[in-house]
Protein backbone atom coordinates (compact mmCIF):
# COMPACT_ATOMS: atom_id res chain seq x y z
CA UNK A 1 0.00 0.00 0.00
CA UNK A 2 2.91 2.20 -0.70
CA UNK A 3 2.65 5.47 -2.51
CA UNK A 4 -0.57 6.21 -0.36
CA UNK A 5 -1.49 8.94 2.26
CA UNK A 6 -0.99 7.56 5.37
CA UNK A 7 -5.41 8.47 5.92
CA UNK A 8 -5.80 6.68 2.38
CA UNK A 9 -3.52 3.62 4.03
CA UNK A 10 -5.69 3.89 7.06
CA UNK A 11 -8.93 3.75 5.20
CA UNK A 12 -7.79 0.83 2.67
CA UNK A 13 -6.47 -1.18 5.88
CA UNK A 14 -9.87 -0.91 7.79
CA UNK A 15 -11.45 -1.92 4.58
CA UNK A 16 -9.24 -4.42 3.98
CA UNK A 17 -10.23 -6.24 7.62
CA UNK A 18 -13.57 -5.22 6.89
CA UNK A 19 -13.65 -7.49 3.68
CA UNK A 20 -11.10 -10.00 5.01
CA UNK A 21 -14.04 -11.99 6.83
CA UNK A 22 -15.90 -12.61 3.74
CA UNK A 23 -12.56 -13.34 1.47
CA UNK A 24 -13.90 -16.13 -0.27
CA UNK A 25 -16.54 -14.78 -1.88
CA UNK A 26 -14.24 -12.27 -4.10
CA UNK A 27 -13.80 -14.18 -7.08
CA UNK A 28 -17.16 -15.63 -7.94
CA UNK A 29 -15.37 -16.32 -11.68
CA UNK A 30 -18.00 -18.80 -13.88
CA UNK A 31 -15.37 -21.03 -15.92
CA UNK A 32 -17.10 -22.78 -18.70
CA UNK A 33 -15.88 -26.14 -17.34
CA UNK A 34 -15.43 -27.65 -14.02
CA UNK A 35 -11.54 -29.06 -14.93
CA UNK A 36 -10.86 -25.39 -15.46
CA UNK A 37 -12.61 -24.04 -13.03
CA UNK A 38 -10.88 -26.32 -10.55
CA UNK A 39 -7.43 -25.46 -12.47
CA UNK A 40 -8.21 -21.59 -12.12
CA UNK A 41 -8.74 -21.57 -8.14
CA UNK A 42 -5.57 -23.36 -7.52
CA UNK A 43 -3.72 -21.07 -9.80
CA UNK A 44 -5.30 -18.00 -8.26
CA UNK A 45 -4.69 -19.10 -4.79
CA UNK A 46 -0.80 -19.30 -5.67
CA UNK A 47 0.16 -16.17 -6.74
CA UNK A 48 0.88 -13.41 -4.41
CA UNK A 49 -0.77 -10.08 -4.57
CA UNK A 50 1.91 -7.96 -5.54
CA UNK A 51 0.20 -4.93 -3.78
CA UNK A 52 -1.16 -6.55 -0.36
CA UNK A 53 1.83 -8.79 -0.45
CA UNK A 54 0.64 -11.42 2.12
CA UNK A 55 -2.24 -12.43 0.43
CA UNK A 56 -3.12 -14.73 -2.58
CA UNK A 57 -4.48 -13.37 -5.36
CA UNK A 58 -7.57 -15.45 -4.63
CA UNK A 59 -8.19 -13.15 -1.48
CA UNK A 60 -6.87 -9.73 -2.35
CA UNK A 61 -9.89 -7.40 -3.03
CA UNK A 62 -7.17 -4.74 -4.59
CA UNK A 63 -7.52 -4.01 -8.23
CA UNK A 64 -4.62 -4.88 -9.46
CA UNK A 65 -5.51 -8.77 -8.17
CA UNK A 66 -8.90 -8.86 -9.82
CA UNK A 67 -6.94 -7.63 -13.16
CA UNK A 68 -4.53 -10.42 -12.82
CA UNK A 69 -7.58 -12.69 -12.22
CA UNK A 70 -9.01 -11.67 -15.46
CA UNK A 71 -5.33 -12.35 -17.15
CA UNK A 72 -5.38 -15.66 -15.91
CA UNK A 73 -9.04 -16.44 -16.79
CA UNK A 74 -8.14 -15.29 -20.15
CA UNK A 75 -4.98 -17.52 -20.26
CA UNK A 76 -6.90 -20.43 -19.18
CA UNK A 77 -9.24 -20.01 -21.82
CA UNK A 78 -6.99 -19.50 -24.53
CA UNK A 79 -5.55 -23.31 -24.04
CA UNK A 80 -2.72 -21.98 -21.78
CA UNK A 81 -1.26 -24.75 -19.49
CA UNK A 82 -0.90 -23.89 -16.13
CA UNK A 83 3.38 -24.12 -16.81
CA UNK A 84 2.94 -21.29 -18.98
CA UNK A 85 0.55 -19.04 -17.10
CA UNK A 86 3.01 -19.78 -14.05
CA UNK A 87 5.83 -18.61 -16.38
CA UNK A 88 3.70 -15.59 -17.80
CA UNK A 89 4.00 -13.63 -14.65
CA UNK A 90 7.24 -15.29 -12.89
CA UNK A 91 8.77 -13.30 -16.08
CA UNK A 92 7.48 -10.18 -15.40
CA UNK A 93 6.74 -10.24 -11.69
CA UNK A 94 9.60 -12.23 -10.69
CA UNK A 95 9.50 -15.56 -8.10
CA UNK A 96 8.89 -12.83 -5.38
CA UNK A 97 5.00 -13.66 -7.20
CA UNK A 98 4.91 -17.53 -6.44
CA UNK A 99 3.66 -18.60 -3.06
CA UNK A 100 5.39 -21.61 -3.41
CA UNK A 101 8.60 -20.30 -5.67
CA UNK A 102 10.48 -23.40 -7.07
CA UNK A 103 14.08 -24.53 -5.90
CA UNK A 104 16.62 -23.29 -7.89
CA UNK A 105 20.21 -21.86 -6.96
CA UNK A 106 18.76 -18.44 -6.54
CA UNK A 107 16.06 -19.73 -4.04
CA UNK A 108 17.89 -22.62 -2.53
CA UNK A 109 18.63 -20.84 1.35
CA UNK A 110 14.99 -19.95 1.26
CA UNK A 111 14.27 -23.43 0.70
CA UNK A 112 16.92 -24.92 2.85
CA UNK A 113 17.54 -22.32 5.39
CA UNK A 114 14.43 -24.05 7.78
CA UNK A 115 16.10 -27.35 7.88
CA UNK A 116 19.83 -26.40 8.70
CA UNK A 117 18.41 -23.97 11.71
CA UNK A 118 16.42 -27.08 12.83
CA UNK A 119 19.24 -29.74 13.14
CA UNK A 120 21.49 -26.54 14.29
CA UNK A 121 19.15 -26.56 16.64
CA UNK A 122 18.13 -30.16 17.49
CA UNK A 123 22.02 -31.05 17.46
CA UNK A 124 22.93 -28.15 19.99
CA UNK A 125 19.76 -28.88 21.91
CA UNK A 126 21.00 -32.98 22.12
CA UNK A 127 24.54 -31.81 23.10
CA UNK A 128 23.27 -29.51 25.95
CA UNK A 129 21.09 -32.27 27.00
CA UNK A 130 23.99 -34.78 27.35
CA UNK A 131 25.99 -32.65 29.20
CA UNK A 132 23.46 -31.83 31.58
CA UNK A 133 22.69 -35.87 31.73
CA UNK A 134 26.27 -36.20 32.69
CA UNK A 135 26.41 -33.52 35.05
CA UNK A 136 23.88 -34.89 36.94
CA UNK A 137 25.51 -38.42 36.57
CA UNK A 138 28.54 -37.12 38.89
CA UNK A 139 26.69 -35.52 41.04
CA UNK A 140 24.56 -38.01 42.36
CA UNK A 141 28.08 -40.57 42.39
CA UNK A 142 29.69 -38.08 44.67
CA UNK A 143 27.60 -37.72 47.50
CA UNK A 144 30.56 -36.09 49.72
CA UNK A 145 31.28 -32.69 47.78
CA UNK A 146 31.89 -30.23 50.01
CA UNK A 147 30.04 -27.66 48.07
CA UNK A 148 26.76 -29.46 48.22
CA UNK A 149 26.83 -29.67 52.15
CA UNK A 150 27.65 -26.02 51.68
CA UNK A 151 24.16 -25.25 49.59
CA UNK A 152 22.41 -27.60 52.17
CA UNK A 153 23.89 -25.34 55.75
CA UNK A 154 21.45 -22.37 55.75
CA UNK A 155 18.59 -24.11 56.27
CA UNK A 156 19.78 -25.93 59.33
CA UNK A 157 19.36 -22.78 61.08
CA UNK A 158 15.74 -22.61 60.99
CA UNK B 1 35.10 -23.99 31.37
CA UNK B 2 34.06 -20.46 30.88
CA UNK B 3 34.49 -20.46 27.16
CA UNK B 4 30.94 -22.17 26.24
CA UNK B 5 29.11 -19.47 27.65
CA UNK B 6 30.53 -17.50 24.93
CA UNK B 7 29.17 -19.85 22.36
CA UNK B 8 25.50 -18.51 22.89
CA UNK B 9 26.99 -14.55 22.45
CA UNK B 10 28.72 -16.00 19.35
CA UNK B 11 25.76 -17.61 17.82
CA UNK B 12 23.85 -14.34 18.87
CA UNK B 13 26.43 -12.09 17.03
CA UNK B 14 26.55 -14.18 14.08
CA UNK B 15 22.21 -14.31 13.48
CA UNK B 16 22.50 -10.17 14.55
CA UNK B 17 25.56 -9.56 11.83
CA UNK B 18 22.83 -11.40 9.23
CA UNK B 19 19.90 -9.58 10.49
CA UNK B 20 21.41 -5.98 10.08
CA UNK B 21 23.17 -6.94 6.84
CA UNK B 22 19.66 -8.05 5.26
CA UNK B 23 18.33 -4.71 6.48
CA UNK B 24 20.76 -2.86 4.98
CA UNK B 25 20.72 -4.84 1.83
CA UNK B 26 16.91 -4.60 1.63
CA UNK B 27 15.96 -1.21 2.71
CA UNK B 28 12.27 -0.80 0.85
CA UNK B 29 10.98 -4.25 1.28
CA UNK B 30 8.15 -2.86 -0.76
CA UNK B 31 10.20 -2.51 -3.97
CA UNK B 32 10.45 -5.86 -5.92
CA UNK B 33 13.09 -6.18 -8.46
CA UNK B 34 12.07 -6.42 -12.43
CA UNK B 35 13.06 -9.48 -14.12
CA UNK B 36 12.31 -7.28 -16.84
CA UNK B 37 15.18 -5.45 -16.82
CA UNK B 38 17.60 -6.46 -19.76
CA UNK B 39 15.16 -7.76 -21.75
CA UNK B 40 12.66 -6.80 -24.90
CA UNK B 41 10.16 -4.36 -23.80
CA UNK B 42 6.72 -6.02 -23.99
CA UNK B 43 5.49 -5.90 -27.59
CA UNK B 44 1.87 -3.69 -27.74
CA UNK B 45 -0.58 -1.81 -30.09
CA UNK B 46 -2.76 0.41 -27.93
CA UNK B 47 -5.55 3.22 -28.51
CA UNK B 48 -3.97 6.74 -28.18
CA UNK B 49 -5.77 8.44 -24.74
CA UNK B 50 -6.53 11.73 -27.30
CA UNK B 51 -7.68 9.80 -30.10
CA UNK B 52 -9.18 5.90 -30.05
CA UNK B 53 -8.76 5.64 -33.64
CA UNK B 54 -5.23 6.01 -33.39
CA UNK B 55 -2.77 3.69 -31.87
CA UNK B 56 -0.03 3.79 -30.01
CA UNK B 57 2.63 1.03 -30.65
CA UNK B 58 5.60 -0.49 -29.80
CA UNK B 59 7.22 -0.49 -32.93
CA UNK B 60 6.68 3.43 -33.86
CA UNK B 61 8.87 3.64 -30.41
CA UNK B 62 11.77 1.03 -32.74
CA UNK B 63 15.40 3.00 -33.10
CA UNK B 64 14.68 5.82 -30.16
CA UNK B 65 15.37 5.82 -26.68
CA UNK B 66 11.88 6.92 -24.56
CA UNK B 67 10.76 6.76 -21.63
CA UNK B 68 7.75 4.51 -20.72
CA UNK B 69 5.68 6.20 -17.38
CA UNK B 70 2.96 4.24 -15.77
CA UNK B 71 0.27 6.86 -14.47
CA UNK B 72 -3.56 7.47 -14.13
CA UNK B 73 -4.79 10.58 -12.68
CA UNK B 74 -6.08 8.56 -9.28
CA UNK B 75 -2.37 8.09 -8.48
CA UNK B 76 -1.22 10.97 -5.92
CA UNK B 77 2.15 9.71 -6.30
CA UNK B 78 1.86 10.48 -9.99
CA UNK B 79 0.18 14.50 -9.36
CA UNK B 80 3.08 14.29 -7.44
CA UNK B 81 5.67 13.43 -9.76
CA UNK B 82 4.15 15.86 -12.69
CA UNK B 83 6.49 18.91 -12.41
CA UNK B 84 9.64 17.01 -12.97
CA UNK B 85 8.08 15.38 -16.04
CA UNK B 86 7.53 18.35 -17.01
CA UNK B 87 10.70 19.27 -16.33
CA UNK B 88 11.96 16.23 -18.25
CA UNK B 89 10.20 16.88 -21.10
CA UNK B 90 11.82 20.18 -21.55
CA UNK B 91 15.25 19.40 -21.46
CA UNK B 92 14.06 17.06 -24.73
CA UNK B 93 16.69 14.32 -24.27
CA UNK B 94 14.23 11.28 -24.10
CA UNK B 95 10.67 11.78 -25.08
CA UNK B 96 8.52 10.73 -22.75
CA UNK B 97 5.56 7.63 -23.46
CA UNK B 98 2.84 7.42 -21.42
CA UNK B 99 0.33 4.11 -20.02
CA UNK B 100 -2.59 6.19 -18.67
CA UNK B 101 -3.25 3.21 -16.28
CA UNK B 102 -6.86 1.88 -15.43
CA UNK B 103 -8.03 5.84 -15.98
CA UNK B 104 -11.14 7.25 -17.74
CA UNK B 105 -10.33 9.11 -20.63
CA UNK B 106 -12.51 12.58 -19.67
CA UNK B 107 -10.62 12.74 -16.13
CA UNK B 108 -6.83 12.41 -18.15
CA UNK B 109 -7.86 14.61 -20.45
CA UNK B 110 -9.10 17.18 -18.38
CA UNK B 111 -6.02 16.87 -16.33
CA UNK B 112 -3.10 17.29 -18.65
CA UNK B 113 -5.34 20.11 -19.72
CA UNK B 114 -5.18 21.69 -16.78
CA UNK B 115 -1.42 20.54 -15.48
CA UNK B 116 0.60 20.48 -18.55
CA UNK B 117 1.54 17.05 -20.46
CA UNK B 118 4.72 15.89 -20.71
CA UNK B 119 4.00 13.24 -22.77
CA UNK B 120 4.94 12.37 -26.81
CA UNK B 121 2.55 9.92 -26.74
CA UNK B 122 0.00 8.61 -24.40
CA UNK B 123 -0.99 5.23 -24.57
CA UNK B 124 -4.79 4.09 -22.86
CA UNK B 125 -4.89 1.18 -20.23
CA UNK B 126 -8.53 1.34 -18.81
CA UNK B 127 -8.72 -2.71 -18.32
CA UNK B 128 -5.25 -2.72 -16.81
CA UNK B 129 -4.05 -5.79 -18.69
CA UNK B 130 -1.08 -3.69 -20.53
CA UNK B 131 0.02 -2.74 -17.06
CA UNK B 132 0.70 -6.76 -16.34
CA UNK B 133 2.68 -7.25 -19.57
CA UNK B 134 5.35 -4.95 -17.81
CA UNK B 135 5.27 -5.84 -14.89
CA UNK B 136 3.39 -3.35 -13.05
CA UNK B 137 2.20 -3.34 -9.71
CA UNK B 138 1.71 0.44 -8.45
CA UNK B 139 2.03 3.86 -9.71
CA UNK B 140 4.15 5.57 -10.81
CA UNK B 141 6.44 3.05 -12.36
CA UNK B 142 9.15 4.20 -15.39
CA UNK B 143 10.84 2.09 -17.79
CA UNK B 144 14.05 3.15 -19.43
CA UNK B 145 13.72 1.35 -23.23
CA UNK B 146 17.08 1.77 -25.57
CA UNK B 147 16.43 1.71 -29.25
CA UNK B 148 16.69 -1.79 -29.38
CA UNK B 149 13.56 -1.67 -27.29
CA UNK B 150 15.18 -3.71 -24.53
CA UNK B 151 14.37 -2.06 -21.13
CA UNK B 152 17.14 -0.94 -19.60
CA UNK B 153 16.21 0.12 -15.93
CA UNK B 154 13.06 0.74 -14.12
CA UNK B 155 12.52 3.21 -11.51
CA UNK B 156 9.79 2.33 -8.61
CA UNK B 157 7.97 5.42 -7.21
CA UNK B 158 7.99 9.32 -8.64
CA UNK B 159 10.99 10.57 -10.03
CA UNK B 160 12.54 13.02 -8.23
CA UNK B 161 15.39 15.65 -9.88
CA UNK B 162 17.83 13.72 -8.23
CA UNK B 163 16.62 10.40 -9.70
CA UNK B 164 16.83 11.59 -12.94
CA UNK B 165 20.01 13.17 -12.16
CA UNK B 166 21.23 10.09 -10.95
CA UNK B 167 19.55 7.14 -11.93
CA UNK B 168 18.71 7.70 -15.55
CA UNK B 169 20.39 10.72 -17.34
CA UNK B 170 23.98 8.45 -16.81
CA UNK B 171 22.56 5.62 -18.54
CA UNK B 172 21.58 7.86 -21.46
CA UNK B 173 23.16 8.52 -24.84
CA UNK B 174 25.06 12.45 -23.77
CA UNK B 175 23.74 12.29 -20.67
CA UNK B 176 26.88 12.97 -18.98
CA UNK B 177 27.40 16.22 -20.66
CA UNK B 178 23.55 17.00 -19.28
CA UNK B 179 23.83 15.95 -15.92
CA UNK B 180 27.11 18.43 -15.45
CA UNK B 181 25.30 21.22 -16.75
Amino acid sequence: MRRLPPVRTALLTALALLVAPFAHAIAPTRMPTPALQARYERLIHGFRCMQCQDESLANSPVSLAADMRRQIRQMLLAGKSDRQIRHFFVSRYGYFILFKPPFVLKTAWLWLAPGVLLITGAVSAGWVIRRRAALAATDDNDEDVPGEDDVASPGKHN
Amino acid sequence: MKSRYLIPLGVFAVIALLLALGIRQAPRKDLVPSPLIGKAAPVFSLPSLANPRTLVTSAQLRGHWYLFNVWGTWCISCRMEEPELLAIARTGVVPLIGLDWKDTRSDAITYLHREGDPYQKIAFDPGGLEAIQWGVYGAPETFLVNPEGIIVYKYIGPITPGAWRRDFLPRLPGGHAVAGS
